[in-house]
């Protein structure tokens, strides 16, 4: 279990979770976000992983983790079962998010989502005058082979969470250099490649 | 009153010379499911390793259906090498140089634990088929008195595959506080009905055999041997895959060139399958098999709790670690999905696996690396949380 580096933005989630809490990562990949939270922070960290080796190299380093899926897998917990879900890059892959986000805050006391930005200037330049699906570095793929279906700008996804009632804590954007970005909201979804939030029920 | 231990197989004479046994129930027995009392009754047990000062380090390890106690070493009346040898061992994952070790031969089994070969106090005679009908709960209950006995107030790890995850889950549902860790393996919640069919063809094999004689074989000094042998192949044939078996056997001939337009053993699967039911005869005990069968179609761990499968968990403290592997059809990988899905429900700390691998069912007792791997990494996380210290 070494959790000595890891992504900007999971340290920056990492970051928004207090010590000693329950947590559940889901999509948590290679396991290094959980890591981190298990030896720096003491949290009771499990994850879910829908890539079965995923889920076996997590377990093979001593993780808490179950294959599962995030739009299907939610509702077999209880309500508030963790004082933080977090969803890092992976709400514009699920198949209803809307969905996964009330889940999310039905099972946890917080939500933690970060997402690529859709409306980044360099997509915006891409499609524009390109003519083409944007291809960056954090939307790498083919229009046919890709794994995001439900993409979203920052500002949509802003205004889901005042559709569905829910509680922004905490928001940051992030530019292409992975540094949190202070700008007002119109820019911050200009220049923000990408964004974590925090949320709760209201 | 004889105490039911003297009139033993020679099986279970060479089993008890080369394991250690206890005498329970004899103040207090064993209140069953099916409402009988049962004292006093053996635990024939084998223990590796050593139990630390503050007794945190003990690992029980539960057998399947026709496993017993010997593990590790040689087997004392087949003289194969022990069931689990590839898991267990100095230097392997569970090292009885840092864990101490238990397995036990389950109530109603036939390697020195109380069983239908027993003598019934009441008459002296053999029980035989008179013997209680146990279940997994009953065999847990008998492990839980052995601990007692040993003086072990709770378990780091409860482990085991097939009929022995079965016990795992009656272990962590029953006394979740003794029970620190759990690895159910290649098991369900609750035998399926396919399983429960293929169980009754055994069942049926075994007392259509003439020798059988209504259970009191031993009296009439015969063993129902041929019966015995077809339960085994049967069942033999649902721990291993298709794949297994073609990629074994395919369509090959036995030690001829030709067909033999007959009912010899032409083919080498044929060959193999009657192998496995005659060696299996010499070791294993009709009865037995009747009864320990019957334990693991009776297992529905929700029905036990209202039928809700997560109720059996409400607020544990257990971690949990359950595999599965891709071509086990006995108990597939859907089986432990729903546990783990009870667990969440529960909130429980649970990791889950499925693993790949062509071999069936039997896979959880062969060389399987990631297996050993998964193990290994969640053992090594459980041990950092009890406070075992760094155990890679």
């Amino acid at each position: 279990m070494n959790g000595a580096a890891i992504r900007v933005d999971l340290q920056l989630i990492a970051d928004m979770v207090e010590p000693s809490t329950r947590a559940l990562d889901i999509g948590c990949g290679d396991g290094s976000l959980l890591a981190y939270l298990v030896s720096f922070k003491r949290v009771d960290a499990r994850g879910m992983e829908l890539s079965q080796t995923g889920v076996n190299a997590c377990v093979a380093n001593g993780l808490s983790v179950i294959q599962g899926d995030a739009d299907t897998d939610l509702g077999y917990y209880p309500d508030d079962a963790f004082d933080y879900v977090i969803l890092s890059q992976t709400l514009q892959a699920t198949r209803e998010p809307r969905a996964v986000l009330r889940q999310m805050l039905r099972v946890g006391k917080r939500a933690i989502v970060s997402f690529p930005n859709f409306a980044h200037w360099q997509v915006r330049l891409r499609m524009v005058f390109g003519g083409r699906m944007p291809e960056t570095v954090s939307l790498p793929y083919k229009w046919y082979d890709t794994p995001n279906i439900h993409l979203c700008s920052i500002d949509d996804f802003r205004a889901l969470c005042r559709d569905m009632g829910v509680h922004v804590e905490r928001a940051i954007v992030l530019n292409s250099k992975n540094r949190p970005i202070h700008m007002p909201p119109l820019l911050a979804n200009l220049f923000g490649e990408q964004a974590v939030f925090m949320l709760r029920r209201d | 009153m004889p105490v039911e231990l003297d009139d033993l197989t020679d099986a279970e004479r060479k089993a008890l010379g080369r394991c250690h046994r206890a005498v329970l129930g004899r103040e207090r027995p064993l209140q069953l499911d099916c409402g009988v009392e049962l004292g006093p009754y053996r635990v024939a047990y084998q223990t590796y390793g050593r139990l630390n000062a503050d007794k945190s380090n003990a690992i029980l390890i539960c057998h399947a259906l026709t496993g017993d106690q010997f593990v590790v070493e040689r087997h004392p009346v087949t003289g194969k090498p022990g069931w689990w040898d590839a898991l267990v061992g100095p230097g392997k994952v569970i090292d009885p140089g840092r864990y101490f070790i238990i397995c036990a031969n389950v109530l109603g089994g036939c390697m020195g634990s109380t069983g239908p070969l027993a003598l019934d106090p009441a008459t002296g005679r053999p029980w035989n088929l008179r013997f209680p009908v146990v279940t997994v709960a009953d065999m847990v209950r008998a492990q839980a008195e052995l601990l007692d006995h040993l003086g072990i107030p709770n378990l780091f790890c409860v482990i085991g595959g097939s009929m022995g995850g079965m016990q795992v889950l009656e272990w962590a549902a029953s006394y979740p506080r003794r029970v620190f860790s759990a690895v159910p393996i290649a098991c369900a919640a609750r035998h399926s009905a396919q399983n429960i069919a293929f169980h009754e063809v055994g069942r049926q094999a075994i007392m259509a055999d003439p020798e059988w004689k209504g259970g009191d074989y031993r009296l009439h000094d015969t063993v129902p041997a041929r019966g015995l042998a077809v339960a085994r192949m049967t069942a033999h044939i649902t721990y291993l895959s298709e794949q297994a078996l073609q990629r074994k056997f395919g369509r090959s001939l036995q030690n001829r060139n030709a067909l033999g337009f007959g009912f010899d053993a032409d083919f080498q699967v044929e060959s193999y399958l009657r192998h496995q039911g005659s060696t299996f005869v010499d070791r294993f005990d009709a009865n037995s098999y009747l009864y320990i069968t019957r334990a693991m179609d009776y297992f529905d761990l929700a029905a036990a709790h209202g039928g809700v499968l997560a109720k059996a968990f409400t607020g544990t403290p257990t971690r949990f670690c359950l595999m599965s592997f891709t071509s086990d059809w006995l108990f597939p990988t859907r089986e432990s999905r729903e546990i783990v899905h009870a667990l969440n429900a529960a909130a429980a700390n649970v990791s889950f696996v499925e693993i790949e691998s062509d071999k069936g069912h039997d896979a959880f007792l062969l060389d399987e690396p990631e297996m050993f791997r998964t193990l290994q990494g969640f053992l090594k996380g459980a041990a950092l949380v009890r406070g075992l210290g760094d155990v890679s």
